[in-house]
């Protein structure tokens, strides 16, 4: 294989591997924020045991990300020295602010979160825990500027075959990054609450009657109910946003070959790249064209007015398949879940074990989502400005292929570990007392603790009165 | 928008990227000194030694980020030419500090029998990030060129810095346990001294023997004289460290005795100055005897954009960094997660 095609994938295997963290911790922090303000206003124990249990899984979650992280930067430059070549001008100043605004307050301030609660007063404790998830957002907030503006690139000037920033505020609010960065942030939420809803479902199925678990799975189950249909309004506009700057991926996500009115949404098939066609397709009349045009004989551009400069179509149209199936599923889960809640109370067995198996469910549509908008940005690296092949170093292949072998390698175990140990957190966490009435800031009515009324559908008689 | 012109601005950049380093040399250097001199027999010396380092090896690591950072945006075409040379051993660093820091987080979480596994994880980690920073430490004092005599050299600069990372981290040691534990950190500092010692004065000979610029930067007048201070300091501060170990070891309760940071802080001396004498040896290349800062910057609008942003947001670090140790400080009690 040559050093583009190696160098690819490194960058891919890298980057795949890193984003599963941060879009846990973006969304899980400010949840441990939000579990924290609860205690604070409750001064009710099971929000802290809430806060305790996730906060482990914060912490672990936390150390993947910087150190998969810390590989991207170098790789930037001695895989992609064309990347900075071209663009340095723009992306350096992004990724340092990120490093200067981000990276130090997370990594300062997560200490003082996770170690610091008998050392520091409460509300310096509260803060630590929001400038943690803060950091977390700010740390989103301009990579995914950077990487809006890769498929969106404006406010700059060329000169000489190197860019030059002309307009800063241009370059930051870029046409597609307010659509890219809630899109974002709506995907971490989410992943974040089918985690939380499936090792609390874990804990509960495997026997844990405490409060704890419960209150995590309703704050899951009710965030969820509310974020996805919000995630496929966002979505949506996401996507209309593709469609005016990048046609070429919007026509490679539906299938269309040729530019055509009263295009078909096409649910399945499978686009075949020799013929120009879809075999096997399943199509709703018109109904692609409805939902990007808002007509149903709206025109849309086909792929043959891309020829030679457009993205594979395959992975492009299964990853959004996959994407958006992932998302009406977590949108019916949810609702069905919450109305379980709301009616009866608890959840039925059988809701338990489906949440269990969409536990890690949003890592499969953030990566295939990834994916969709990544590839189709290809040919190039920066839409209309540098293409890929442009901007790839010259160092041995063989040197690429033996890095990316070890890399992979070690992501393959550590995510096993990362998997294992979670579910062994909840299976430990099973056995564990109800509160840990040592901790301070507790309040002296401890006899009212059990007459909590978000928790009284639980196992009372287990608990006490 | 041109506040500053693009020397400034170089020497500016030049300096604040070496800042990053000397701190990220410093600070992580003591989490994997640490790391590095675990001891595998005694878990409760194992659990005391990373609870030390457990509210901080995170935004001690982040100084690599921004240091390599700095160097990816101000001087992109070093940062390319230098990794892409640097390209294996980095790969190598990267797992290392993977691996370590995983291990971190894994060993407090999982079920007993395995956390000797993650401890051996930890250890090793620290060990391949340590060695291969000075392996590559190695490599640029020989001009980033892979021959038989530049890789011997750097397999000896690479045990020279793990050695050094050792005796900082046997320092923090001393500096955050008290006990047992703590005589065992002084008696490794001991033995880690002698190592970087004979290490740091191997590479101050080589150095100007391999570099013809460096020799004539430190044997010719008037600036020799004073840059002579450098290596007096720094060899003036093993002796001082000598006599301070001595002190400690014949007390028979450490407890009572004042001064437990004074090895850190005299490892913390050695390390600026070793640093001090590089940055002078090398100055003004980044590339040694191919590019000069100069050559390297980016443009300088570009710069002055990050340079203001810097200066705003430098200091809240330093605040917020302060703020960290200050709670942390005194002896390390066993990390509790909340």
């Amino acid at each position: 294989m040559d050093v583009l095609l190696l160098s690819r994938i490194q960058f891919a295997a890298n980057i795949s591997f890193h984003i599963l963290f941060p879009t846990i911790t973006i969304a899980l922090g400010w949840l441990l924020f939000y579990f924290k303000l609860r205690f604070n206003f409750s001064k009710h124990p099971v929000w802290m045991r809430a806060y305790r249990f996730w906060v482990k899984v914060f912490a672990l979650t936390f150390a993947l990300g910087v150190v998969s992280g810390i590989t991207m930067s170098f790789q930037f430059g001695t895989n992609w020295p064309g990347f900075m070549e071209t663009v340095g001008n723009i992306a350096g100043p992004l990724l340092a602010y990120e490093i200067l605004t981000a990276f130090f307050l997370e990594a300062t301030l997560l200490g003082v979160m996770l170690f610091g609660i008998n050392r520091v007063p409460n509300w310096a404790h509260t803060l630590a825990t929001f400038l943690v998830a803060f950091g977390t957002t700010m740390s989103a907030f301009w990579i995914l500027v950077l990487n809006s503006w890769m498929h969106t690139p404006v406010g700059f000037e060329m000169r000489e075959g190197v860019a030059h920033a002309t307009d800063w505020l241009a370059i930051i609010f870029n046409p597609s990054f307010p659509y890219r960065f809630s899109h974002t942030l709506l995907s971490s939420a989410l992943t974040v609450c089918f985690l939380v809803a499936g090792i609390s479902a874990y804990r509960i199925l495997k026997g844990d009657a405490k409060k704890a678990p419960n209150v995590a799975l309703r704050t899951a189950i009710f965030g969820a109910a509310l974020v996805a249909p919000l995630q496929a309004f966002v979505g949506d506009l996401h996507g209309l946003n593709t469609l005016e700057h990048q046609p070429a991926k919007i026509a490679a996500i539906e299938g269309v070959w040729e530019t055509e009115r009263g295009a078909p949404l096409v649910l399945f098939a499978l686009p075949n790249e020799e013929t120009k066609r879809n075999d096997y397709a399943i199509e709703i009349p018109k109904l692609a064209s409805l939902i990007l045009t808002h007509e149903l004989d709206g025109e849309l551009q086909g792929l043959n007015e891309f020829e030679g400069a457009h993205p594979p179509v395959k992975p492009l149209f299964f990853g959004f398949r996959i994407m958006v199936g992932i998302g009406l599923l977590m949108i019916a889960v949810s609702w069905w879940c919450t109305y379980s809640l709301k009616r009866h109370k608890r959840l039925s067995k059988l809701q338990l074990q489906v949440l269990i198996g969409m536990t890690f469910s949003g890592w499969v549509a953030t990566l295939a989502g990834w994916y969709v908008t990544e590839i189709g940005r290809q040919p190039y690296l920066i839409h209309g400005v540098l293409k890929t092949a442009d901007a790839v170093t010259d160092i041995a292949s063989s040197n690429v292929a033996l890095t990316l072998a070890v890399y992979l390698s070690i992501y393959v175990l550590l995510l096993i570990a990362y998997v294992k140990t979670l579910y062994g957190l909840a299976s430990k966490s099973v056995d564990v007392e109800e509160y840990d009435l040592s901790l301070p800031g507790l309040p002296e009515r401890k006899a009212n603790l059990h007459s909590y009324r978000n928790t009284n559908y639980t196992n009372n008689s287990e608990v006490g009165a | 928008m041109n506040w500053l012109s693009l020397e400034t601005l170089a020497l500016i950049f030049a300096g604040l990227t070496a800042f990053a380093i000397l701190l990220y040399a410093m600070l992580d250097g003591y989490d994997l000194g640490v790391g590095v001199t675990l001891n595998m027999k005694n878990e409760a010396w194992r659990d005391n030694a990373i609870a030390s380092i457990g509210p901080f090896w995170d935004a001690n690591e982040t100084w690599l980020v921004l240091a390599v950072g700095l160097l990816l945006v101000a001087f992109p075409a070093a940062h390319s030419e230098i990794l892409k040379s640097l390209y294996l051993p980095a790969a190598a660093m990267l797992v290392g500090l993977i691996l370590r820091g995983v291990a971190f987080d894994f060993r407090a979480k999982v079920k007993p029998k395995r956390k000797i596994i993650w401890d051996r994880t930890f250890k090793a980690g620290s060990f391949i990030a340590a060695f291969s920073q000075g392996f590559m430490l190695g490599l640029y004092v020989m001009g980033l060129d892979y021959t038989w005599v530049s890789t011997m050299f750097s397999i000896f600069s690479g045990i020279c810095v793990t050695a050094a990372y050792a005796l900082i981290g046997s320092a923090w040691l001393f500096l955050k346990t008290s006990g047992e534990l703590q005589r065992h950190a002084l008696a490794q500092c001991k033995k880690m001294g002698v190592i970087a010692f004979s290490g740091i004065l191997g590479v101050s000979l080589i150095n100007p023997l391999v570099n013809v610029n460096v020799y004539q930067i430190w044997t010719q007048p008037p600036f020799a004289y004073f840059y002579a201070i450098i290596p007096l300091l720094c060899f003036g501060m093993f002796l001082l460290g000598y006599t301070v170990i001595k002190h400690f070891e014949k007390c028979v309760n450490i407890d009572e005795e004042k001064g437990h940071w004074l090895p850190f802080l005299i490892c913390c001396v050695i390390f600026i100055t070793c640093f001090i004498g590089l940055a002078v040896s090398f100055y003004p290349f980044v590339v040694p005897n191919q590019m000069t800062i100069f050559d390297a910057a980016s443009a300088p609008e570009s710069l002055n954009i990050i340079f203001i942003g810097a200066c705003l947001v430098i200091p809240i670090i330093a605040c917020y960094t302060v703020f960290c140790y200050f709670v942390f400080r005194g002896k390390a009690d066993s990390l509790q997660y909340y």
